[in-house]
């Protein structure tokens, strides 16, 4: 079986598992505890927030460690939210963001904030004007993601951010940056994000570990409280190995990213042009993100056509993964104006670097067969 | 923005004759070392300036790094055209619209004929290029006097380069340019200005530290080391000894002087920081006092503690308040770290009445009644640990037991 749901999670390095094994044997010890033990496990933590801060390029005392992007979208969206309330209760947010970042944004609705969820249009992009358009004076966040987890859109980041703190300085602006790092060059500073989240297993490190990284200056409403870890924006005894093996991958898939997305891109590239020629499918992405083909296969609920490439060997998604279990179409295809057929039959590829020509050409085979097979079972129902 | 390269301008140095092409070589070498982590931008030297050509690197991180150079005064983006006055003009317009002028913004051209060659005068060049420019900005105004934008165009043989924002830079002298001198560092918000401002005063530093485990722990020394590093930053790579003070320390203790004992501390470590002098070939000593904040640092101190070496004593702050260093320390980059809640060897022992106002005569009396001092200092001078830290993290010289590269 051929494994192609990078974008759900991703198999870890193989130096990352060893190093995880190696540091959760050797150094148990409790950062924040006085004596040698304590300390020891402090130096890797410290050592791996300078690793993961040089990747990103920001200062290692504007990382926050969390449990994963889940934990960094609620932190940043809810720590924002009560930590600035008193300058107003406005957020400034997309209609096609994850689940972590949209329900999290509708639990705030439900506490008395009020959200803007802005449209997309047809290729599933926000423009600058449209977020400058929705903010106001008693906005006090706009959250936005780099790529989208289903489609690979890729949002005009720096146009927004440039636009948006030039007319409104004081609004906080988040970036999810999950679907993005490693794939497309990130910029954090010139973006002017002064949240920025990520996660360690869909760079094929840990799961469990992930990052948000808070511009100096910015203060959140810590949502666990206790200890004074982390700057005291999450309380908690870090996990050091997870970290460690954290930056570890954030590392080398940073220093990959140019050369990944080149060999990604060409390979999405042909198996988007194998979708072209299929024609009862219709394809979705764009020349965007370099890992994500997505298409619909309308009036095929996308279960089947899941199931049927599983039994020619290969792995595909429907939906996210955090969303895939529900029977309801796509929101964020909705949102893109696609009608419930076409939303209820996603399908989304998404693969990594150390996949190869053979895996593409073995997928490409499987697409053909799987539609060929339910092609004809159409005729047959009909 | 759209920037083709950054032209960095020398300071006060400029002036020095024939030393000149020593501190021009400092400024250049110390540029090339700071711009290695931006592989697509390259140098070019000209007569008492340095070009950055950008080669698409980001000229706002660069223009970041660059302001710590020490002897670069001011930094300008800089636009290139072709030596012709219709791309000359294109450019200039091109880069008041980028400057996004709101109405009533003034400004005037400020145009230089290096070149002689060039068909036009400096004079003419300001009508035919300010024209061009206020027909496509019609926002702005003229005023010669003091405008709100000085588009700046200066045509050379080479090219014509276009520019009007002057950024200050950290100036001073180039780096090492003035010998060397030994920095007593200890984990305080003081000593780390001291070091800078020495540096920025063209002397290269190294950094003495005094640690005294087990009653500081190792996160202090640790958290030295960090500091020591934020000023690698500025100088590319700086060396720190360590020197183990836990026996001199213990051994004033004994004396039953508590008011004296900070004194006898200070004179000891300046006696060390001198043998470290000495033996690394730096001529001076940097501290980070400063008149009267604290009981060491009273005139009547600083007389009896400054005559245990030989050595000049420079002391960067001594004339400055707390509130000023404080924000320099800020700028620097070094205050979030200095107030780490970590404790220093020099808090450790602060008696209830240190005094202000120590005798000479009695603390040479004192120092001569411990028998084997001089050998406890001799030993902390052959025991200490010397680390260089490079600007970017890495460690040299030292067993990192628990931090495995490999698993980075």
């Amino acid at each position: 079986m051929k494994y192609f749901d990078y974008a759900a999670t991703t198999p870890p390095f193989e130096e990352v598992i060893t190093t995880i094994a190696e540091v959760m044997g050797r150094h148990y010890g409790n950062p924040s505890s006085m004596h040698r033990y304590g300390e020891d496990a402090d130096k890797l933590l410290k050592r791996s927030r300078e690793v993961c801060a040089t990747a990103l390029r920001v200062h290692p005392a504007e990382i926050v460690f969390t449990s994963g992007a889940t934990e960094s979208n609620n932190l940043a969206i809810k720590g924002v939210a009560l930590q600035y309330q008193a300058r107003g209760k406005h957020i400034v947010t997309v209609s096609t963001e994850h689940p972590s970042v949209y329900e999290a944004c509708k639990q705030l609705a439900d506490l008395g904030f009020e959200v803007t969820f802005l449209p997309v249009d047809a290729e599933g992009h926000v423009s600058a004007e449209q977020v400058c358009a929705a903010t106001r004076t008693d906005t006090i966040l706009v959250s936005i993601m780099h790529v989208n987890n289903e489609t690979g859109r890729v949002q005009p980041l720096h146009d927004i951010g440039v636009a948006l703190k030039e007319q409104f300085p004081r609004v906080l602006f988040h970036v999810d940056g999950v679907q993005g790092y490693g794939k497309l060059p990130v910029d954090i500073r010139g973006w002017k994000a002064d949240l920025y989240s990520l996660s360690a297993h869909k760079l094929r490190g840990p799961k469990g570990a992930g990052l948000l990284i808070v511009r100096e200056g910015v203060e959140l409403f810590p949502l666990l409280s206790g200890g004074s870890q982390e700057q005291g924006f999450r309380a908690g005894t870090e996990n050091v190995p997870l970290l460690v093996g954290m930056s570890k991958a954030v590392r080398l898939a940073g220093e990959r990213q140019a050369e990944a997305a080149q060999r990604m891109t060409a390979w999405r590239d042909r198996v988007a042009a194998e979708v072209k020629t299929i024609p009862q499918l219709r394809l979705n992405s764009g020349e965007e993100a370099p890992h994500i083909v997505h298409f619909s296969y309308p009036g095929m609920k996308a279960e089947v056509l899941l199931h049927t490439l599983e039994q020619l060997g290969v792995a595909v998604s429907t939906q996210s993964a955090c969303s895939s279990k529900l029977a309801e179409p796509s929101r964020i295809l909705l949102a893109m104006g696609r009608n419930e057929a076409e939303a209820s039959g996603g399908i989304r590829i998404s693969f990594g670097d150390e996949h190869t020509e053979q895996d593409i050409d073995e997928l490409i085979l499987a697409l053909r067969q799987a539609v060929a097979q339910l092609g004809s079972l159409e005729r047959w129902k009909r | 923005m759209h920037y083709d390269m950054l032209l960095l301008r020398f300071g006060e140095f400029t002036l020095k004759g024939k030393n000149r092409a020593r501190f021009e070589k400092a400024v250049l070498n110390h540029v090339k070392l700071l711009l290695k982590p931006f592989p697509s931008a390259s140098l070019r030297k000209e007569f008492g300036r340095i070009y950055v050509v950008l080669g698409g690197e980001s000229y706002e991180q660069i223009i970041q790094v660059l302001k710590r150079v020490f002897g670069i005064t001011t930094i300008s983006p800089v636009k290139m055209a072709p030596v012709e006055l219709d791309t000359i003009i294109e450019t200039a317009v091109a880069l008041m619209h980028e400057l996004n002028p709101t109405e009533g913004t003034t400004f005037k051209v400020n145009a230089r004929r290096v070149w002689k060659g060039f068909a036009h005068s400096s004079h003419e060049m300001n009508h035919l290029i300010g024209s061009p420019v206020l027909r496509e900005l019609p926002v702005l105004k003229v005023d010669v006097r003091q405008p709100d934008i000085e588009l700046r165009v200066e045509v050379r043989e080479q090219a014509a380069y276009i520019f009007s924002d002057i950024i200050t830079a950290v100036g001073g002298y180039p780096l090492g340019t003035n010998g060397k001198a030994m920095l007593l560092l200890s984990g305080g918000i003081d000593s780390p200005v001291a070091g800078w401002s020495s540096m920025r005063r063209g002397l290269e530093i190294e950094c003495v530290h005094f640690y005294s485990y087990p009653f500081t722990s190792e996160r202090a020394k640790e958290k030295v080391i960090d500091l020591a590093r934020v000023l690698a930053g500025y100088a590319g790579r700086i060396k720190i000894h360590l020197v183990p003070f836990t026996e001199v320390q213990t051994a004033f203790t004994r004396t039953g002087q508590d008011n004296l004992i900070i004194t006898l501390m200070r004179r000891s470590m300046l006696r060390i920081a001198t043998m470290l002098a000495e033996r690394e070939g730096a001529l001076a000593l940097v501290t980070g006092d400063s008149l009267g904040q604290v009981a060491s640092q009273t005139l009547s101190s600083m007389n009896v503690i400054g005559r245990s070496t030989e050595l000049p004593l420079l002391r960067p702050l001594v004339m400055m308040d707390k509130q000023e260093i404080t924000e320099l320390a800020k700028q620097i980059g070094t205050y979030d770290l200095s107030i780490l809640p970590y404790e220093d060897c020099c808090t450790l022992f602060v008696p209830k009445s240190p005094t202000t106002n120590p005798n000479l005569w009695v603390v040479q009396k004192i120092e001569a009644s411990i028998r084997d001092l001089n050998t406890l200092i001799e030993q902390a001078v052959a025991t200490t640990e010397t680390v260089v830290l490079e600007a970017d993290g890495a460690i040299e010289g030292r067993k990192e037991e628990v931090v495995q590269e490999d698993w980075f």
